[in-house]
């Protein structure tokens, strides 16, 4: 896939170039009481790819996510954003510096149009009174940057949409407000075929403008079609994360479900510090 | 903008295209469940029509400035419901509310000599309070909202009894309260309101028409804003005129002509809550919580502080209307706002097209339903039905209403691709 336009292409090189990466977590702990949900991950997420976050149900990717989003607070470990310490105990705070949750239940409101849900909280306005121009300017230009066209009016209720297009509006809401990275919570689950491949091919986009896109999913397809690099979460440890080149897929289900990957080639990336395999053999 | 002007140069080579276009359009968002004002606008015509036939003296300018008067209060507090209709909440309280800060007011005028306007304030901060305890037991505690309403229902009806002293009739005397519902504006004070208001609206849709077309947005013909407003001159001329006619029987005695006091109100509410609800962050986060109470708070709006000030407008608009319906009454007794009132102001609500199920509603729903019910009161009194007839037909448009806005909804999800 080539970069959409030359400032992503900037964007993608001076990563590669050893800029630090986007978001970085390292030895992040969590628990809830006496159940320990993340166990020392380190996570790396940079500009212009898309990291791929799988693992089996309650290996702790929706936890995870949550640590990231500012929804609950971390026990221990550091967060960096492009290298700098800093400190996400708020939503509030993780929007601000740019990190964008797309929940897999959406958080659209039907009544409203996609103008409306896309501002939603963050109305712009003019003498108290809503700048209705101004936003349903932006809302088009968002969604016609993401080359989405299928559809028609953006005055249209996100009721008459189809599941394809609301999740095309819960994205194009998170990069309407210029952030740096984008989590997607399971963004094909519920969709039909043809609906998949345009959202994955929006995902794709976004990495492609520069951005650092998150994807959770269960759905190796999507995963391998997409993503660049894989990280494999199981029982609450990142066990491997790695290039999908460098990987198969039945490597990648092996780690999902038993957390080890004897076949896995070592060493793919230096900053993979957790690229071996975790378990060791019983 | 080449959108802007591609629409530009289509509305030169054909003006109708761009008309029959949005036409079209309107056709289609009827089809998909979404009715607007039309029920509400045709069972109005149909009930005036019928009303005319079968009793002539229906259309005399007596009997419409009669409606009016009759339909205010209704109409006011109505307006406040939808405010708790659209983040899909009810207040079965508001009837009594409005009694309470009547009786509030009422009391304080006749028993204290308090001035108007001092009774007036003491009787929305009355409403405000209610809104503000009503409020705090549905968005704190989680109380629903049908509960700690009709437990306020009961209780306000206590509290009016109380106030009034067990039974009596606190009367009205102040000529300032007693005009809102009694008295008339002057004939050219009225051309002048309806210039005003007429003008304004116009004002106002067609620099909104400008300015999306210049900015390249898609927008109605102008050919149909042009419509809109002239439609509206029509029908505020033909209403001004008409209660411009003089309705008293003997005019040399003492002449009986003008808009009553109460609609310039209403129409002043209108607007005001028209404004806060379709132009404001604030109306949105309304119909946002509404419509998704999750995505709300997820969209960082304080959701508690939403429900808690909607429940404070509509007490608020109630005191206004319990104030109107005291206005026309004279007094004050323990049934103000009781009976029918909350019925049929929420029953205006519905009938004018807010849905019960929450995140639809427009403040204008509120002065079509009510003229609605005022219109089926007053025409069937003419006949010479009991209120029992009356009851049963109002109670029969408002199931009538809700099943419309039911299945309306259906028909929305039907055709939402989902």
């Amino acid at each position: 896939m080539s970069p959409a336009s030359p400032t992503s292409e900037g964007y993608a090189q001076s990563d590669r170039t050893g800029a630090p990466p986007v978001l970085e977590l390292r030895g992040v702990n969590k628990s809830f009481g006496p159940v320990h949900v993340l166990r020392d991950v380190d996570l790396t997420i940079r500009a212009g790819e898309v990291t791929a976050l799988v693992g089996d149900n309650g290996a702790g990717k929706s936890t995870l996510v949550k640590c990231i989003g500012g929804i609950h607070p971390t026990d221990s470990g550091s967060y960096l954003f492009e290298g700098e310490p800093v400190k996400v105990d708020s939503p509030r705070a993780a929007a601000e510096l740019g990190v964008e949750i797309v929940y897999q239940d959406l958080a659209l409101c039907d009544n409203l149009d996609i103008v409306q849900n896309m501002f939603l909280g963050r109305e712009a306005t003019r003498h108290m009174m809503l700048d209705e121009i101004t936003m349903e300017q932006l809302a088009a230009e968002t969604l016609a940057s993401l080359s989405v066209r299928t559809v028609a009016s953006v005055r249209q209720r996100v009721a008459s949409l189809s599941g394809g297009q609301r999740q095309t509006v819960a994205i194009a809401k998170a990069v309407l407000w210029n952030s740096k990275v984008v989590i997607l919570d399971e963004p094909t689950a519920a969709l039909g075929v043809a609906q998949t491949a345009q959202v994955l091919e929006l995902v794709r986009r976004l990495a492609d403008k520069g951005l650092a896109v998150v994807l959770i999913s269960h759905n190796m397809n999507d995963v391998f079609a997409v993503a660049d690099r894989i990280a494999v979460l199981y029982l609450g440890r990142m066990t491997a994360q790695v290039s999908t080149s460098d990987v198969t897929h039945s490597q990648v289900v092996e780690l999902i479900t038993t957390g080890r990957g004897r076949t896995l080639r070592r060493g793919t990336d230096p900053s993979d510090r957790s690229t071996q395999p975790n378990g060791e053999p019983a | 903008m080449t959108t802007g002007a591609l629409s530009r140069t289509g509305w030169r080579e054909s003006a109708l295209a761009p008309v029959a276009d949005h036409f079209r359009q309107y056709v289609g968002r009827l089809r998909g469940g979404d009715m607007g004002v039309l029920p509400a606008l045709l069972g109005l015509t149909v009930l005036c029509t019928a009303f005319a036939i079968m009793r002539p003296r229906f259309l005399t300018s007596g009997n419409f400035a009669n409606l009016f008067n009759q339909g205010a209060a209704v109409t006011i507090i109505a307006m406040g419901l939808i405010f708790v209709l659209v983040i899909g909440e009810i207040d079965l309280s508001a009837g009594f509310a409005s009694g309470v800060c009547a009786a509030v007011a009422a009391v304080l005028m006749d028993r204290h000599g308090t001035p108007w306007y001092l009774a007036v304030g003491a009787a929305l901060l009355t409403g405000v309070v209610i809104g503000l305890a009503i409020g705090l037991l549905v968005a704190k505690l989680d109380i629903p909202s049908f509960v700690v309403t009709l437990g306020a229902f009961l209780a306000f009806q206590g509290v009016l009894l109380k106030i009034v002293r067990d039974g009596e009739n606190v009367s009205v005397h102040d000529s300032t309260i007693l005009a809102i519902a009694g008295k008339n504006v002057t004939p050219w004070l009225g051309w002048l309101l309806a210039a005003v208001a007429v003008g304004g609206y116009a004002a106002i849709q067609f620099t909104r028409t400008l300015n999306r077309s210049r900015r390249g947005l898609a927008t109605a013909p102008m050919a149909v804003t042009a419509l809109r407003v002239g439609a509206l001159a029509v029908l505020v001329g033909a209403g001004v005129y008409a209660l411009n006619l003089e309705r008293s029987r003997n005019a040399a005695v003492a002449s009986l002509r003008g808009v009553p006091i109460v609609v310039p109100i209403v129409v002043v509410l209108l607007v005001a809550g028209t404004f806060l609800l379709r132009r404001t962050a604030f109306g949105l986060s309304l119909y946002a919580v509404g419509g998704n109470r999750e995505a709300a708070r997820r969209a960082g709006i304080d959701v508690d502080r939403v429900r808690i000030s909607a429940f404070v407008i509509c007490s608020g608009l109630a005191a206004v209307g319990g104030i109107v319906a005291a206005s026309r009454a004279n007094s004050v007794d323990p049934n103000s706002g009781g009976s029918n009132v909350l019925l049929y102001a929420v029953g205006a609500a519905v009938i004018g097209g807010t849905s019960l199920f929450g995140g639809k509603g427009r403040v204008v729903d509120a002065v079509l339903g009510g003229a609605v019910v005022a219109v089926i009161d007053n025409g069937m009194g003419l006949m010479g039905y009991s209120s029992g007839v009356k009851y049963i037909v109002t109670g029969s448009v408002l199931l009538l209403a809700a099943g419309v806005d039911a299945l309306s909804r259906k028909r929305a999800e039907a055709s939402g691709l989902r």
